[in-house]
């Protein structure tokens, strides 16, 4: 095996990782932090890609606006996604709080209706956006050679979002407050602080992120129905791998599986499907809590 | 500027269990001591005032603004702050975004620089974790928390509890202090030495419901109503 290929293969290991944890970061502030289930994040991310597309698509074909479709794009896709998001929890899950079969049911429920609904109105054909000219087509790598631009750029929103992500947890006072409701709920009410506000705006959050994950996955590669369910296993996956509600440990998560589901296929590849169930097995079996969760 | 509080008949019941079986009070200028038992449903009383537990009928009222079936945060906001029993500090913040998290701007009593002159314990220990802290440290924390609210009235869950001698002193003295300047102090406690320390008039809670209220000089002076309401004797 030369170096060039194994390191092609880590670095689209990390690629797939950055997109995974876009996805997941979204999932570790709702299933993670609030402890509100929710089976249909994959559909969230669904509807941030075809939403976009929906926009893109027009605009790309116009001279005028082709150079900006795609940033358009971005913003109706997390606007889209982030809006479905909060009317699931002011209408459904907001008043279930701490019921996880109902949510897991009703959020199931949302997650067929939304996939039918994709299909009724867009049809069943792959797309994928095409980035803007600036991450468009190869870009040099020493010792890997010619690599995408937009798989280079896309660690660079995952981190980007990652350290986003920490801060508004860690330094502002509605981080302080999204921390003290995971503690106590009740006591956080006491304090003067509209709780389900707080669980409203970081639900539409988590929604927003997946959406995004929607347009920048379905730029990297095509797009079609029933990648939901993939993405939402493997947010479930990257989360538990991670810890619950732990931003590093999603990081750590997604870095986890991204690349040993890059390698699996490299070298193993009848198998790989499991590999990533293989890590998650091995990590509750000597942490259950995951890699940087606090134990209950 | 304390309020008014005036509770009228109320009713509180878990399932089948009558927790609170008509309980009247009424909370001045002046701080109340509320005593009993374990069990008697002091706790449940704290509850229902800030709105975490329902209540089944009867009145509290703040200045004659009704509070029966508002959210604990609606309260909170018409001036009505809880220390609640066992502290609830929060895992996850330090001791300073506990007070960043409730500190309210503009021109008002309490502020943080405050807390940290008032608690220079707490100013040595801002970044430790909520749950860090000693139990007396914990509750000038969880006593901060519900000063930085600025309240009219705060209400004090067994403070004491936990607590060794020499702290339940300078609680004493704290809670004195918060009265003194005008905000209103609704303690509940078993130890009867810290209620009547606090205030000068005591009520009795008795299974639900509020047996008498007295003078604290008078309920210190008669053993036999201690024995009686509280359980507690001299002689051993």
């Amino acid at each position: 095996m030369s170096l060039q290929y194994a390191l092609t293969v880590t670095l689209n290991g990390l690629t797939l990782a950055a997109l995974y944890f876009i996805v997941a970061s979204g999932f570790s502030l709702i299933f993670g932090l609030m402890r509100t289930v929710n089976m249909a994040h994959g559909s969230l991310y669904l509807i941030g890609a075809y939403v976009g597309f929906a926009v893109f698509d027009p605009l790309y074909m116009n001279d005028a606006t082709y150079s900006y479709a795609w940033y358009i794009a971005i913003l109706a896709g997390i606007a889209a996604a982030a809006i479905v998001g909060i009317v699931m929890q002011v209408a459904f899950l907001g008043w279930m709080q701490g019921q996880e079969l109902r949510q897991a049911l009703v959020t199931i429920g949302i997650s067929i209706i939304v996939a039918d609904q994709l299909l009724a109105n867009f049809g069943g054909s792959p797309f994928q956006f095409f980035a803007p000219d600036i991450l468009f087509g190869p870009m040099e790598i020493p010792f890997v050679g010619r690599y995408s631009t937009f798989r280079v750029f896309q660690i660079g929103v995952a981190v980007a979002v990652g350290v986003g992500l920490w801060l508004l947890l860690n330094k502002t006072r509605l981080g302080i407050m999204v921390r003290a409701g995971v503690d106590d709920r009740q006591m956080l009410a006491a304090c003067g602080i509209n709780v389900p506000l707080i669980a409203v705006f970081v639900f539409g959050l988590g929604a927003a992120l997946a959406g995004f994950g929607g347009v920048i996955g379905a730029t990297a590669q095509p797009t079609q129905l029933g990648i939901d369910v993939k993405f939402l296993l493997t947010s479930l996956v990257v989360v538990i791998v991670g810890g619950m509600g732990s931003i590093p440990g999603t990081a750590i998560g997604a870095i986890l599986i991204g690349v040993t589901e890059q390698w699996g296929q490299a070298l193993l590849p009848t198998y790989s499907v499991i590999l990533t169930f293989v890590i998650m097995v091995a990590v509750l079996a000597v942490r259950p809590q995951g890699i940087m969760g606090r134990p209950d | 500027m304390s309020g008014r509080l005036e509770i009228d008949d109320l009713h509180v019941r878990f399932g089948r269990a009558h927790i609170l079986q008509g309980v009247s009070l009424t909370l001045g200028n002046k701080p109340l001591s509320l005593v009993g038992r374990n069990g008697m449903g002091k706790s449940t009383l704290c509850h229902a005032i800030m709105g975490m537990v329902g209540t089944h009928s009867g009145q509290i009222r703040l200045d004659d603004q009704d509070l029966v079936g508002l959210n604990p945060n609606r309260v909170a906001r018409k001036g009505i702050a809880l220390v609640p029993q066992g502290r609830r500090m929060f895992p996850s913040l330090s001791v300073h975004e506990h007070l960043t998290l409730v500190a309210r701007k503009g021109d008002v009593p309490w502020t943080i620089e405050r807390v940290y002159e008032t608690f220079p314990r707490l100013a040595e220990r801002r970044r430790n974790g909520g749950n860090q802290l000693s139990g007396g440290e914990q509750q000038m924390l969880a006593i901060s928390r519900a000063l930085l609210m600025n309240p009219r009235i705060v209400i004090m869950d067994e403070p004491s509890e936990g607590l060794a001698p020499v702290i339940v002193d300078h609680l004493v003295e704290t809670l004195k202090q918060i009265a003194a300047e005008g905000m209103g102090v609704f303690l509940v406690e078993q130890n009867m030495r810290v209620a009547t320390a606090v205030s000068d008039t005591v009520a009795v809670m008795v299974t639900g419901r509020i047996a008498t209220t007295m003078a604290s000089q008078a309920l210190m002076d008669d053993a036999e109503a201690q024995r009686r309401y509280l359980g507690v004797s001299h002689g051993h």
